[in-house]
């Protein structure tokens, strides 16, 4: 018991309240994003999506006791078990799994359901931690950046082949972490770069611009540049580089997405050319929090997001009744704390002395921020359609208990960082 | 190094966050277009049709009033696992009409995919009973209720008229900018005219729907909505009794009744035949039955008391004498031979005074008097001279209400015609004319044309000593217990009521020993009366009479047209006689006389 009440003075309660207070936050509008005034059931109501929500939460509850209870240490012991055991859950769910629209991604067990990709997450930023921590392991060494892929591979495609991009895409945001942890900046670079090119192709249709464009900067650099042949030789290369990028839009745009994916993006681009179709969700997304003024429309009185015009309006879409029914006042307040959320995280990773701490705490924030940035930049139009949830904040179990456990594990950590010794 | 990657990441994160409240700030604060397209998504207007006036007759009996009519519809983007098999038992049909109706209503002009479409035309109030609580079993059949006009007496349908969806000319012309694609409107009759006051004015209730188009309610709980006011209900001065006996008699005739109240220019009935049930041009029956109808050739829907133009024929002798008596060009002691020279008579008379030469509708007589009335020898120039005199006749016949429309409410009322000074200019391209050329006016042929109203009204006004009232159907409009304005004022001629007396003997004596005494004479009642035969050419002539009664207090006056039917005093007298009988008798003793008039065989 000594080290129960230990913890409690030990725990960082800034970032267990911000927590607590975004879940509940959720909770609330979860209710109004469902809310019927004809049938006027309460919050409470397990016939509504936030009874429901209440449920998962006071699960959460138990789980944070348990994950404060258990030893710090085992996290980095049976790190690679724990990533070990998700991957067999991964697998498992392809064979077993239930498919939910289009999805093959989730375990029944009689009235529960089970999402193994959501558990992925902290599981791979575990294993992530503890192979980054091992005394050794150097970040410019290509074995070792090699196995690091993998471990974020793995899983990745494993979800992609349960036919959920979206989750899958999140792994791709531990790029971040490693470049914290010393990976060369050129990657992000690069990765950035192409992301820029592959929209500017889809904003200008007529490519000859783009190829102008290049030769111009290409040109210009030869012309200004000393004219060695090694010089020239790189810029030719990076030139005709640029230009595969551009080629290759057309091919995956219409060879390698499915064809729900290449109307999100269309969407994205212009979602007036079609908005009963494919333009549907971001425009009714707009609409709903455009609508919402500077102070809202008030708690429970929103009519987009419970009329059903905005799809998913209390799960991915959630964001849109807070936008709606609280303004832009309100919207600042939810971008304000979970900023503030992340700050702090990563205020809490930068603390530990611990090398394993500190990777998965980043790995925690940068988890959180990625379904941050991806969840409201749909919603307000600034980045396709992709089904992930708003953290803490969209209803559903398996992704709020998933973020619980990502986030307490971090707190135990951080709480017991006193007793590692510097490795 | 270190530290700067943990700078890098913060700027990141912090950079997002901004650019979202930034692109937040646009499409909330600044961008109204979002607000707008929200409420757009959410409201819907509905349109509350206000109830249409209804119409009572002069004894407050109903005679026009609103049904309702029940039509199934379908909105087939709604329909679901349709239980085909139940749904033709239901409404008593076989699966290949179920089809086939299907397909009809595939193909109709404006089917959609997504709002409801007719498809069962007009439930009956038991199909509807039967089947209304069944219908949750079936999502996308629903029942669209409206109404329809109904007509308890089915007659009277050119007086009252009728109600159709508003076409695209009278959109174009509503400068009202009231009516919306899919009204109905009054298109004729009385429906027409006091469309106005009958129509009421619409509500709009807007509520809230979800996405599927359901109903979540009162848009901002009713503030912006507004009721439907109904229409006023307007009280005829119809005799609807008197109306239906009079087109019982018109069965199978051309021509018009026209009876009025002399004292009020209240109309008591407005017989045009042939006619057709007002039922035949409502709801979904107008579309089929209008083409049909509009196709006759016997013209059902052309209102003859008020469209129809004839000459005035013998009748117009009285008017004439007045004027004359008026103009101080003969006394009612004038004797004038009759000398068939110039103009053709009938009977055994020679030389007669004013009501002699009425009573016997001596031909020569009014010639004389005529040309008396026009040249007056004001003028050196005969030519001028019967320019002032035609001048001069041409005030006094106005004054009776003729040569223009009277004002009645119905419309498209014809004026007749009145020839005046510029007409035989213009007739005779501005060379001169003078009353030889002009004379057969004097009897009521050549140039003259009045409608049946104008003489029915000429009647009242020979009933009333001098004056009228403007001929009027509705006398009542809403609770107001009025006619409109123009229907309460009295309109006097130019003749001196003295000179009526004169008149009103003469028409007595026709009734009573003259040309009308077979079949316009009743026991009991003083009938005053001038019958008429216009010339027709080929065909026979058209047999006019008017009449008032009784002579003192007179209650009715009366005008018949019986087109083709020869003499005046045969079809147009005995109908005349008929009305007055049973309006202020309420039963005809003569039912030899209603016989005769049934069977329709008046030439021979």
């Amino acid at each position: 018991m000594t080290r129960a009440d230990n913890i409690t003075g030990k725990i960082d309660w800034l970032t267990v309240s911000l927590f607590f207070l975004i879940v509940v936050l959720g909770w609330m509008n979860i209710y109004a994003a469902v809310y019927d005034q004809a049938a006027a059931e309460n919050i409470f109501s397990t016939s509504l999506n936030s009874g429901r929500q209440l449920i998962f939460i006071i699960v959460c509850i138990i789980v944070v006791i348990a994950i404060l209870v258990v030893d710090f240490k085992f996290y980095d012991t049976f790190a690679y078990f724990i990533y070990g055991g998700i991957i067999l859950l991964l697998i498992f769910v392809l064979i077993f799994g239930r498919e939910v629209a289009g999805s093959k991604s989730w375990f029944e067990i009689g009235a529960f359901r089970l999402q193994p990709a959501e558990f992925a997450k902290f599981a791979t930023a575990l294993a992530a931690a503890k192979f980054i921590g091992t005394s050794g392991f150097r970040m410019d060494h290509f074995k070792d950046q090699f196995m690091l892929f993998a471990i974020i591979g793995l899983p990745a495609s494993l979800i992609i082949m349960q036919g959920d991009a979206g989750t899958a895409m999140v792994f791709s945001i531990f790029l971040l972490v490693f470049f914290r942890e010393g990976m060369s900046p050129l990657l992000l670079i690069l990765g950035t770069t192409a992301g820029i090119i592959f929209v500017l192709t889809l904003l200008v249709p007529n490519h000859l611009y783009l190829y102008l464009g290049i030769a111009a900067i290409a040109g210009l650099a030869i012309f200004l540049g000393k004219k060695t042949p090694k010089r020239i030789a790189l810029i030719l290369a990076v030139g005709l580089l640029v230009t595969g990028v551009i080629k290759s839009v057309d091919y995956i745009i219409s060879d390698v997405m499915k064809p729900h994916q290449q109307n999100r993006v269309k969407a994205l681009i212009n979602p007036d050319a079609d908005p009963l179709g494919y333009g549907w969700n971001v425009t009714q997304s707009k609409i709903a929090i455009g609508s919402g003024g500077f102070s809202g429309k008030g708690f429970l009185n929103g009519t987009q997001t419970k009329f059903n015009f905005v799809p998913e309006q209390s799960t991915d879409f959630i964001f849109c009744t807070i936008g709606e029914e609280h303004g832009w006042i309100g919207s600042l307040l939810v971008i304000g704390l979970f900023v503030t959320l992340l700050l702090r995280i990563i205020f809490l990773a930068e603390r530990q002395k611990w090398r394993f701490a500190r990777v998965y705490g980043y790995s925690v924030a940068c988890i959180l921020f990625f379904h941050f940035a991806v969840n409201i930049g749909m919603t307000i139009g600034l980045f396709p359609v992709v089904g992930i949830p708003l953290p803490m904040f969209s209803y559903g179990g398996s992704s709020l208990i998933a973020f619980t456990v990502l986030i307490f594990i971090l707190i135990k950590l951080d709480a017991h960082r006193m007793q590692v010794l510097v490795r | 190094m270190n530290e700067t990657r943990k700078h890098v990441i913060q700027l990141v994160m912090i950079f997002v966050a901004i650019i979202f409240i930034v692109k937040l700030f646009f499409i909330q604060v600044l961008d109204e277009t979002y607000a707008k397209a929200a409420t757009s998504n959410i409201i819907h207007h509905v349109i509350e049709y206000p109830y249409r006036g209804l119409i009572y007759d002069r004894n407050g009996r109903l005679i026009v009033y609103n049904t309702p009519q029940y039509d199934l519809t379908i909105t087939p983007k709604e329909v679901t696992h349709l239980d085909t098999l139940h749904f033709c038992k239901l409404f008593d049909l076989t699966p290949e009409e179920f089809r086939s109706k299907y397909a009809e209503m595939k193909r109709s002009r404006g089917f959609s995919y997504v709002k409801p479409n007719i498809f069962i035309k007009q439930l009956s109030n038991r199909d509807l009973a039967n089947v209304q609580d069944y219908l949750v079993d079936f999502p996308g059949f629903e029942v669209q209720a409206r109404t329809t006009r109904a007509y308890p007496y089915p007659v009277m349908a050119n007086a009252l008229g009728y109600v159709s969806e508003i076409n695209q000319r009278q959109l174009d012309r509503d400068t009202s900018n009231y009516y919306q694609q899919g009204d109905h409107m009054g298109q004729s009759g009385i429906e027409a005219y006091y469309e106005k006051q009958l129509r009421g004015k619409r509500g709009v209730k807007i509520k809230i729907r979800n996405v599927r188009g359901i109903d979540k309610g009162a848009f901002e709980g009713g503030k912006y909505d507004t009721l439907a006011i109904p229409g006023k209900n307007l009280t005829t001065t119809v005799d609807i009794e008197l109306q239906q006996y009079g087109e019982e008699l018109m069965k199978g005739k051309a021509g018009s009744i026209v009876a009025i109240e002399p004292a009020t220019g209240e109309i008591l009935s407005l017989v045009s035949g042939p006619s057709y049930n007002p039922a035949k041009l409502t709801g979904k029956l107008y579309s089929s039955n209008f083409s049909k109808i509009s196709a006759d050739t016997m013209k059902p829907l052309f209102n003859r008391p008020l469209m129809a133009q004839y000459r005035p024929g013998s009748i117009f002798k009285i008017v004439q004498a007045m004027v004359a008596l008026e103009e101080g060009v003969i006394t009612p002691n004038t004797r004038i031979p009759c000398n068939r020279n110039l103009i053709g008579c009938h009977g055994d008379h020679y030389y007669e005074d004013l009501v002699g030469a009425i009573k016997h509708s001596c031909n020569p007589y009014f010639l004389n008097v005529m040309r008396r009335v026009v040249n007056q020898e004001k003028s050196e120039d005969t030519y001028e001279d019967t320019r002032l005199g035609l001048a001069k006749w041409h005030k006094h016949i106005t004054s009776f209400g003729l040569g223009s429309p009277l004002g009645v409410d119905l419309p498209n009322e014809k004026s007749g015609l009145v020839p005046n000074v510029k007409y035989y200019d213009r007739a005779y391209d501005n060379r001169p004319w003078k009353f030889s050329n002009i004379y057969s006016i004097s009897i009521g042929e050549g140039e003259n044309l009045v409608v049946p109203m104008q003489m029915a009204n000429f009647a009242a006004t020979v009933a009333n000593r001098g004056f009228y009232y403007i001929p009027h159907l509705v006398r009542s409009v809403g609770d107001s217990g009025k006619p409109l304005p123009k229907y309460s004022e009295k309109h006097y001629t130019t003749v001196s009521p003295k000179y009526f007396d004169i008149a009103v003997e003469a028409m007595a004596k026709v009734v009573e020993s003259g040309t009308g005494q077979y079949r316009a004479q009743l026991k009991d009642i003083v009938v005053c009366g001038k019958t008429g035969t216009v010339q027709n050419d080929p065909l026979p002539d058209h047999s006019v009479f008017i009449a008032f009664a009784p002579r003192e207090n007179p209650k009715i006056a009366i005008s018949v047209y019986v087109e083709d039917a020869g003499q005046g005093a045969r079809a147009a007298a005995s109908i005349a006689s008929l009305m007055i009988e049973k309006y202020l008798i309420g039963e005809t003793k003569r039912p030899y006389i209603e016989e005769y008039v049934k069977k329709g065989e008046f030439l021979y």
